[in-house]
């Protein structure tokens, strides 16, 4: 469809899909394209808070492990969380808000209300309780997360899905006889489809960051594990000396989050718009 | 019906307003819609212009080109378009814009909900129209003098009266969403007298009413019109909305002018094929279910000539050919057509 | 085409909606039916015309069972329907479908045609897939439009052709009862006497009978054989197509009948009388509801409504006054 090649046109989305792509290569291939791969958990004491240059192109840090290789091996585990965390977010959140939306009763309210409070309260702030609760480890990360974001796609599907359903061929569906399940997975889910997939790649760079803040104040992946907020943590003590020990990490966060906050904004321009009118209008 | 002087290409003298060879084009995705093609058009002082046709067929356009309210991916091409002896298309858009458009040309629009604006009472947009565009008001002016003011407001109640509505006071306090469609309509009925203009373009005004408000409706603008010395162009692609207060009726296809009429001459002894079918196809007359075949070309890639040749009974080589030269047959009723029908239809079925 | 019993009845049906005021709290009951009984036999076209507020779209949409009746009795092909909840209503309303004024809107814009049209086949039925295609194909071909069509998306198609492809899916179960709702809405002359035809063929051959809801008095009258005048919920005038037209009984059907245009002839605006409009759903007048307009409204208009009552030549008119 023409929507694709529109997109492809897109400069700016396109070289948000170009990081997002280059994030999945890096952790795929972390271990050929790292220069020192075993510096993951190994450590060089000898070799610590050298700045970048020579062998180590971004320096090292406290414990002498080469920074570049341990954030490729770090890609790892943004990738983890954020393809995690936000899939079930997504999951519960598009079926709250399809059920919440198509029935118009006590029970929407509820579940409406309920996504309420959770909203109400910052998400960093209930990550952090839960994080802190259930210790540091990388399933707690994304489970705090899940926890906290699915409320953003309720949300949104619920919205969404109540203007739909007063759509006449969303009505002409139901009075053919299909039942209500049929009508919310093959009729409203395909139509709010594009409005999720945009919320869904923007979500993704928040939730990055999120995860990035968790791992910052000591809730992530416990140590030696390259988390990426982790590495800024550990990197405090040392700048402004050793700024490259937070530069790097930062920057690599920085262009992952930017990543997909381009190709979510053209993926919207692409998507929103035009699909609700379904092509040319006589 | 008054008896029609000669109008010819030629003889403009004694008409209000003048289209002559206007073609209108959008661009749009698709390409270059040819919405309008060389439109010829005249209007007398105090006459009621009925312009008729189906979807596409460009009465909307050519009432908006009238109005200087075309859309901007749209491109304007004529001869000219003289209203009371001035050419708009020679004016100053400024000058138009102040003194032409809502004031000596008003527009009714379809669809009156949309047109008021959802956030302000009704006699607020009543009074800011009358700020602009009163009568009243001096050609250099400053500021909204109260003596203007009080006499605006006193004319805004005269009117909302002469067009029927209860309780004009009540009314001015009331939102556009409070009034029937019934009431909005004849809101903007009065709204496009209060300027005193010398022509009112109605837009389908009846299209979106019940038939027994549509009746009232067009009681009214005929009555108020000729009290008011307006003339009006009336579109509609409904014959029986024509056929009640319109002196003169031209009928249009696909961006093309094809016959002009007085009404009685139209309905009794239409000559162009299209005219005839589509009186044909009215239900009063139509037991046996006849249509026309075949689809309205796109605007974009029209059949060249008359654009109706795809679809018409008489259709030759010359009407593919070229696109016929307006001519007279009978006094007043005018076609542009290679093969007029001049035998009168039977009389209708009540 | 005639049958003893009647293919569809009704008996005092009610359905209401909830006004309600801005803080969601409900300020009084909009009475858009309001008490409709009329039989409809099998085969024949059951013209039910009004103005806007009268009712005919919601009684289509209770007949239909897309709303439910608060009150009231439905039957359909002797089964009682009324009081049925969606799920077991689906069952016998398969027979018994609604089509949309603009059938065109009711396909889903993301699917393809093909699928569209099996989509009621795959509800209702346990057909396979080469007999529900076998199927698709026939209908397809009754609605006059080519195979191609099936791989197409609605956007990709003239508003005629989804028009027909709206109505095509209606015919898939093969229904016996089609409510028409508004099917010459807003079409051009000249395609409307298209579309009409296309329903009579269509009713020729797959035995349909329809209620044909219009504010079109001519479209009806071309080709109804009974007609039903509603007005703000009620049944006004009942009867034959031709005898209400020629002399109608109500003091309502004479003013619609007075308030439309004919080319040619008599000018409504010359000749028309009826001021006012309809008084709000919300708030009915005592009695008659159309007393506040007229011309013979009485007393006894006021204190008592009239009941549809049977006058001497088989129609039904709701009137203190109404010959019989």
């Amino acid at each position: 469809m023409s929507a694709w090649r529109r997109l492809l046109r897109d400069r700016s989305a396109m070289l948000g899909l170009a990081i997002i792509v280059a994030l999945l290569l890096v952790a795929v291939f972390a271990r050929p394209l790292a220069n020192f791969p075993q510096d993951v958990t190994a450590y060089h004491p000898p070799n610590r808070l050298l700045p970048p240059g020579g062998r180590f192109w971004f320096g090292t840090d406290r414990m002498g492990g080469d920074i570049y290789s341990r954030l490729l091996f770090g890609a790892r585990i943004t990738i983890l969380i954020a393809v995690v965390a936000t899939s079930v977010s997504v999951l519960i959140g598009v079926a709250v808000g399809l059920v919440a939306g198509y029935y118009n009763n006590r029970v929407s309210d509820l579940l409406m209300r309920v996504s309420d409070v959770f909203l109400a309260v910052p998400q960093i702030v209930l990550a952090i309780a839960i994080a802190q609760t259930l210790g540091p480890a990388i399933q707690n990360v994304i489970l705090a997360l899940s926890v906290t974001y699915w409320p953003f796609w309720a949300r949104l599907v619920y919205a969404e899905t109540r203007s739909l359903r007063n759509e006449v061929f969303i009505e002409a569906a139901v009075a053919l006889g299909a039942s209500p399940l049929r009508v919310m997975a093959l009729h409203v889910l395909p139509s709010i489809a594009s409005s999720v997939i945009v919320r869904t790649t923007i979500g993704m760079g928040g939730t990055i960051l999120v995860a990035a803040a968790l791992g910052f104040l000591g809730l992530g992946p416990p140590p030696p594990s390259p988390e990426w907020g982790r590495m800024i943590a550990e990197s405090r003590a040392f700048l402004p000396q050793a700024w490259w020990y937070a530069a790097a990490p930062g920057m690599a966060i920085l262009l992952v989050v930017m990543g997909f906050n381009l190709l979510g904004d053209g993926l919207r321009d692409v998507l929103d718009p035009r699909l609700r009118r379904g092509g040319d209008a006589a | 019906m008054q008896p029609e002087q000669l109008l010819s290409d030629t003889l403009q003298s004694g008409s209000l307003l003048s289209v002559r060879d206007l073609s209108v084009s959008f661009t749009t995705e698709g390409g270059v819609a040819q919405v309008l093609d060389s439109v010829s058009l005249s209007l007398r002082a105090g006459e009621i212009m009925g312009l008729v046709g189906e979807s596409g067929c460009g009465k909307t356009t050519l009432a908006r080109s009238i109005l200087g309210a075309l859309p901007p991916n749209a491109r304007m091409r004529g001869t000219a378009l003289h209203f009371a002896g001035q050419d708009l298309l020679t004016l100053d858009p400024r000058v138009v814009a102040d003194r032409v458009r809502g004031r000596a040309i008003t527009f009714v629009p379809q669809d009156p909900f949309s047109a008021f604006n959802p956030l302000f009472t009704v006699g607020d947009q009543i009074m800011e129209l009358l700020r602009w565009k009163s009568p009243d008001r001096p050609l250099r002016e400053v500021g909204y003098r109260r003596a203007r003011r009080r006499a605006d407001r006193a004319r805004a109640l005269a009117m909302l009266r002469a067009v029927h509505l209860p309780d004009p006071e009540r009314l001015l306090a009331k939102y556009p969403h409070e009034l029937s469609g019934g009431q909005r309509q004849r809101v903007m009925i009065a709204m496009a007298l209060l300027p005193e203009p010398k022509l009112v373009i109605a837009d389908e005004p009846t299209t979106a009413l019940d038939v027994t408000i549509q009746a009232q409706i067009l009681k009214l603008l005929r009555t108020l019109a000729n009290e008011h010395g307006a003339s009006v162009l009336l579109t509609t692609h409904d014959l029986g909305t024509a056929w009640e207060i319109c002196d003169r009726v031209t009928v249009m296809y696909a961006g093309q002018t094809l016959e002009t009429a007085p009404i009685e001459a139209f309905v009794h002894r239409p000559m162009v094929p299209y005219t005839r079918l589509l009186l044909e196809s009215l239900p009063s007359r139509n037991a046996a279910l006849l249509g026309i075949p075949g689809d309205v070309p796109s605007l974009v890639s029209p059949p060249p000539g008359c654009r109706f040749h795809p679809r018409c009974p008489q259709a030759s080589n010359a009407c593919r050919a070229e696109h016929p030269a307006l001519s007279e047959p009978d006094a007043g009723h005018f076609v542009r057509c290679h093969h007029p029908q001049l035998a009168p239809v039977e009389a209708v079925v009540g | 085409m005639s049958s003893t019993a009647p293919i569809l009845e009704l008996r005092d049906v009610h359905t209401q909606f909830a006004i309600r005021n801005a803080w969601g709290r409900q300020v009084g009951w909009l009475r858009a039916v309001d008490g409709v009984s009329l039989s409809v036999a099998r085969g024949e076209i059951l013209g039910v015309v009004g103005e806007s507020g009268c009712g005919k779209t919601t009684l289509g949409k209770t007949i239909a069972g897309i709303h439910r009746a608060g009150s009231g009795r439905i039957w359909f092909e002797a089964n009682e329907i009324g009081a049925l909840t969606a799920g077991e209503g689906r069952a016998l309303r398969r027979n018994l479908q609604y089509c949309y004024q603009d059938p065109g809107a009711s396909l889903d814009p993301h699917w393809k045609i093909g699928r569209a049209l099996e989509e009621p086949l795959v509800i209702h039925t346990s057909m396979p897939r080469a007999e529900r295609r076998a199927r698709v194909g026939e209908v397809l071909a009754a609605v006059g439009l080519p195979e191609g069509h099936l791989d197409l998306y609605p956007h990709e198609i003239s508003g005629g052709q989804q028009r027909r492809i709206g109505l095509a899916r209606i015919l898939m179960l093969r229904p016996s009862l089609v409510v028409l709702d508004e099917p010459t809405s807003g079409l051009d002359v000249s395609v409307q006497a298209t579309v009409l035809r296309l329903f009579l063929e269509l009713r020729e051959r797959f035995d349909l009978t329809y209620l044909f809801i219009s504010h079109d008095l001519g479209v009806v009258r071309l080709v109804s054989q009974r007609i039903a005048v509603m007005y703000l919920g009620k049944v006004m005038e009942c009867g034959d197509t031709a005898q209400v037209f020629a002399a109608p009984a109500h003091p309502y059907t004479q003013s619609l009948l007075a308030a439309v245009p004919v080319v040619g002839g008599r000018r409504v605006t010359e000749t028309f009388l009826l001021e006012g409009e309809p008084p709000s759903p919300g708030a009915l007048p005592s009695g008659c509801r159309f007393r506040t307009r007229c011309p013979l409204a009485a007393a006894r208009c006021v204190a008592e409504e009239p009941a549809l009552r049977v006058l001497a030549d088989g129609r039904q008119a709701a009137c203190h006054f109404a010959a019989s």
